[in-house]
């Protein structure tokens, strides 16, 4: 059971506010990645407010359920949902990237309670929860298994090799979520190494597929919904997103994959998501 | 001693492997296995026939197969993952890197067909770099057993050592030096023979050549210590600190590139405690070849001759 259950209209609430945080703690971290963990916002966080079954009092909950961001840079959407479902303080997101801080610029499962695993290098992420979904039916353990993998990731060979296994151990206990924003560092994913036809790729692999867009929350919804009740082969929901999403003037850029905004900037986006930068910061800062 | 030495019992270190995964599974239920294509060449294939709902086969997709045991440990499973060892590490190097080692992943990594002795399939399938690659990670422990029954006690041991382990084992049959009740002391590095001229510390299949040296020495009047350094990492520093104050000279013998391996430990230990002269007797910087393991072992200067030949060098360096 999720411990949160969220409504749609609850979901949209809490995306808005985890879109005030990535911003607010980038500004102040004066480094790290804004367009995917804006692109990944909406989906990412009715996972965590909706369908995982955890405890956010106690991580290593035996029988929680698993999610691997497969995409280790989209640590800022990653530690707002973990601060806001309450596994450390919110003030915490104020210490990302600096010195000593236990929110590293890419997760560290060490450091870091609600991280499963250490990442920031692409394409491990799949083969990990491959692990954790194989290991959980050899106990027949009921877990399930989720990974957020970007678009421009999937052009690394060894998530197809985490495919192919998923497939072929029918692996219905796992779940993929791609975020196809068709951006990455260097511009548009199909100018930079095409992976469509992508819905293609999966099914020849023996994966059940959903397409939806990724920013709709009905959609979203009855996308899990079909994930969770789909038997006999792992699911994967291809999202249909934008990179920056929710900041007129990040949309659909490449080139905010890895900056962060200015005080200026920040205060721009800030205003476009209805808060200042005094008033979220301060509301990290209390919480 | 000598004549002894001719008539040991010749196994193969990966069959010493194989059979402790199938009593490791017999009294663990934790115990699960991995592996790619080569499953009996590894000696996995005993494991898989005995216990086939805990094995897995991930097919050729080395990089996968470091991860998925990553997720598998994960969940409370104690995954051994094997293939050849040139492609058990080097191939997912990143893998075991961040997966692995940083995330300090219960997941155990062995490296069959190490070293030059590997023979005729050539210089792809000898894997002679990965002492060097894993003693660099932190979190990593790494293991080179001498032989059949060392293997599998190694094996054993590992399930229990805490976070990642790499263990290096050979493709030939190779003289059986301990016996079922020699004790596998992980960490401790162990003196087969005494003496105080030099010593001599060797891993994995040259600690049968270093004996045969120190043999061939004695009868010439050179005392030397032997020691089978079987754990890599954590070193022993304090046998190594010892050997070296009480001969005051050391030969490293290992069947790995020279660069980064035993030798290089040994060294690092030596220069910051009791810098005494060291010989290396190890591949000089150089792929392997095709070839009969023994000729190979002498082609590359790793025979008994050539650790008797460094004894010598260093001897005259010592001060
Ligand atoms: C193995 C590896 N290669 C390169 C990088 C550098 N890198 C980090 S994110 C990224 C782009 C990823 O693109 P995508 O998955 O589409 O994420 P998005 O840009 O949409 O956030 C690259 C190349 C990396 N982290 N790991
Ligand atoms: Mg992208």
């Amino acid at each position: 059971m999720n411990p949160f259950n969220y409504s749609a209209e609850q979901l949209q609430a809490a995306a808005l506010d985890v879109r005030r945080d990535i911003i607010t703690m980038l500004v102040e971290a004066k480094s790290g990645h804004t367009g995917g963990p804006l692109s990944c916002t909406d989906f990412a966080t009715a996972l965590s407010f909706r369908y995982l079954n955890h405890k956010p009092s106690e991580p290593h909950w035996a029988d929680r359920d698993f999610v691997f961001y497969s995409i280790g840079h989209v640590t800022p959407v990653n530690y707002s949902l973990l601060a806001e479902c309450g596994y450390f303080p919110l003030k915490d997101l104020m210490t990302f990237r600096k010195l000593n801080s236990r929110l590293q610029g890419h997760p560290h499962r060490l450091d870091t309670p609600g991280i499963e695993i250490s990442s920031g290098s692409l394409g491990q992420g799949l083969s990990i929860a491959c692990g954790v979904a194989k290991g959980s039916k050899i106990d027949k353990h009921p877990r399930r298994v989720f990974c957020i993998m970007g678009d421009g990731e999937l052009q690394e060979g060894s998530c197809w090799e985490a495919v192919m296994f998923a497939g072929h151990y029918h692996l219905d206990n796992l779940g993929v979520i791609v975020d196809y924003n068709k951006r990455q560092i260097d511009g548009e994913v199909p100018k930079i190494m095409d992976i469509a036809p992508l819905a293609d790729k999966w099914h020849a692999f023996n994966w059940h597929v959903l397409e939806i867009d990724g920013h709709d929350m009905q959609q979203i919804l009855a996308a899990y919904d079909e994930m969770l009740h789909h038997q006999g082969s792992p699911t994967v929901i291809i999202a249909h997103t934008t990179m920056g999403r929710g900041v007129s003037f990040m949309e659909g850029k490449s080139e905010w994959h890895g900056k962060p905004p200015t005080m200026e900037q920040g205060e721009q986006a800030l205003r476009e998501l209805g808060t200042t930068y005094d008033e979220w910061s301060s509301r990290l800062l209390a919480g | 001693m000598l004549k002894e030495l001719t008539r040991l019992e010749m196994k193969k270190t990966r069959e010493g492997f194989g059979h402790a995964l199938v009593d490791l599974g017999e009294k663990d239920e934790r115990i699960v296995v991995l592996a790619a294509d080569v499953t009996d060449s590894v000696n996995a294939g005993f494991f898989a026939r005995r216990f086939p709902e805990r094995f897995v086969q991930v097919g050729i997709a080395e990089q996968n197969m470091a991860t998925v045991a990553t997720g598998l440990s994960l969940v409370g499973k104690i995954p051994f993952y094997s293939t050849y060892g040139a492609f058990s590490t080097c191939r997912c190097m990143d893998q075991i890197r961040i997966s692995i080692c940083y995330s300090n992943a219960n997941v155990k990594i062995c490296g069959a067909h190490g070293g030059i002795s590997v023979g005729p399939d050539g210089a792809t399938h000898q894997a002679l770099e990965e002492i060097a690659m894993m003693r660099s990670l932190p979190n990593m422990k790494v293991i080179v057993p001498c032989d059949y029954w060392q293997s599998k006690r190694a094996t054993m041991a590992a399930a229990y050592i805490d976070g990642p382990v790499f263990l290096r084992f050979g493709r030939e049959a190779v003289p059986t030096l301990t016996d079922e009740s020699t004790p596998f002391d992980f960490g401790k590095g162990v003196v087969l023979r005494d003496g105080g001229d030099v010593a001599i510390i060797a891993c994995g299949v040259m600690v049968y050549e270093a004996l045969v040296a120190a043999e061939v020495l004695g009868k010439q009047g050179i005392d030397c210590r032997v020691i089978n350094l079987h754990t890599i990492k954590p070193i022993d520093r304090d046998l190594i600190i010892r050997a070296a104050r009480e001969c005051g000279a050391i030969v490293t013998a290992e069947e790995h590139q020279v660069y980064g391996g035993m030798g290089s430990a040994v060294a690092e230990v030596l220069v910051s405690h009791v810098p005494v002269p060291q010989e290396f007797v190890a591949v000089m910087d150089r792929f392997g070849q095709s070839g009969q393991p023994d000729e190979l072992l002498r082609a590359f200067g790793l025979k008994s001759e050539d650790i008797v030949a460094a004894a010598k060098r260093v001897l005259k360096r010592k001060k």
